[in-house]
């Protein structure tokens, strides 16, 4: 049932046309943009997954040689030997659009290339887990940073999905519906005011007749009388 | 130039240190989220943070999701994984699709 506001005028009518054509073509356009988002959100859920397995397992590895060291070294030694890191990352981000959502691209590069140069301390006085925690970390930081790039997507691209899937229904259960009952509410009013006016016209011309005939009658009873009443001369 | 940074108890995030990323330990929560807000203020644009301290930060984590930066990564702390992190991927998916379809 349309709201009760409506005007059931033609002016009103064009305009609901109008917005319902609007409608129609964003929600087309809506759902596709769906579609699209959700294929792109699965391939990228999929990497994501693969890749946090990956992430955990390697520091996993990473913090059980790392126990292992700090068990066998003095807190302070330890904290020492990685006090001052002989490398630092440096990150660079872009960003790529992914059917109008802004998703992150990172770059990085270490300051030293070499990956043999990582251990920010002498092997003299550390332990050789320690080499291994490191070791681990340097070969899962790749994977991290790719982790971090692909979870946030997902996490953007999801929201953008959530948004564009309410849009969607909204148009497709209630704002169209809506215009389109409201367009048959109109037309119908208009179509009842027409044949109400045929109506009210067939009933004038009837009278009108009726009036003319009545006058026509008059008119001839008038002549008749005054046929009858003239003598007739043979 | 962004940065990285490394959130958890001392001894899950000492290591990242060699990788020349920068630590941030924290002991308590509060302390937590005070340096997870400060940090998002500051161009960082990747927060590393253990899932022993996501568990306790869980409504501040959930303010920077739909945030370009930071990304809050979760990873498992020295105690190993407490399966934050997959079943934040899982939310994801749900909140996509709505259900579970992996």
């Amino acid at each position: 049932m349309p709201s009760a506001t409506i005007n059931p005028t033609r002016m009103e009518l064009t305009r609901l046309k109008g917005r319902l054509k609007t409608a129609q073509r964003g929600h087309k356009l809506l759902k596709d943009k769906r579609d699209e988002l959700m294929k792109q959100f699965m391939d990228v859920v999929r990497e994501n997954r693969e890749l946090r397995r990956r992430v955990e397992e390697g520091l996993m590895r990473a913090h059980g040689s790392f126990t292992v060291a700090a068990a066998l070294m003095s807190p302070e030694m330890l904290e020492q030997s990685l006090l001052y890191p002989k490398q630092s990352v440096e990150l660079e981000m872009t960003f790529q659009n992914v059917m109008s959502v802004d998703v992150p691209q990172y770059q990085f590069h270490t300051t030293s290339q070499d990956p043999g140069e990582v251990y920010p301390y002498g092997f003299a006085q550390t332990s050789g887990e320690l080499d291994d925690a490191v070791d681990a970390m340097s070969q899962v930081f790749r994977d991290m940073l790719r982790l971090a790039e692909v979870e946030k997507t997902s996490q953007l691209l999801a929201e953008e999905i959530e948004k564009t899937r309410r849009r969607v229904n909204a148009l497709e259960y209630v704002k169209i519906p809506e215009m389109q009952s409201s367009i048959k509410y109109i037309s119908m009013k208009l179509d009842e005011n027409e044949r109400a006016n045929t109506i009210r016209l067939m009933k004038v011309k009837d009278m009108i007749l009726k009036e003319a005939i009545l006058e026509k009658r008059e008119a001839d009873e008038k002549v008749l009388e005054a046929f009858h009443e003239t003598p007739i001369e043979l | 130039m962004y940065k990285i940074a490394v959130m958890g108890d001392m001894d899950s995030v000492l290591g990242f240190k060699a990788l020349g990323l920068e630590v941030c330990p924290v002991s308590n929560p509060e302390e937590g989220h005070e340096a997870l807000h400060r940090m998002a203020k500051e161009n960082y644009a990747i927060i590393y943070m253990t899932e022993q301290l996501a568990a306790k930060l869980g409504p501040d984590i959930a303010r920077y999701k739909d945030a370009l930066t930071p990304a809050i990564i979760l990873i498992p702390g020295k105690e190993g994984s407490l399966g934050i992190g997959m079943a934040n991927v899982k939310q994801s998916v749900e909140r996509a699709v709505g259900a579970d379809i992996l």
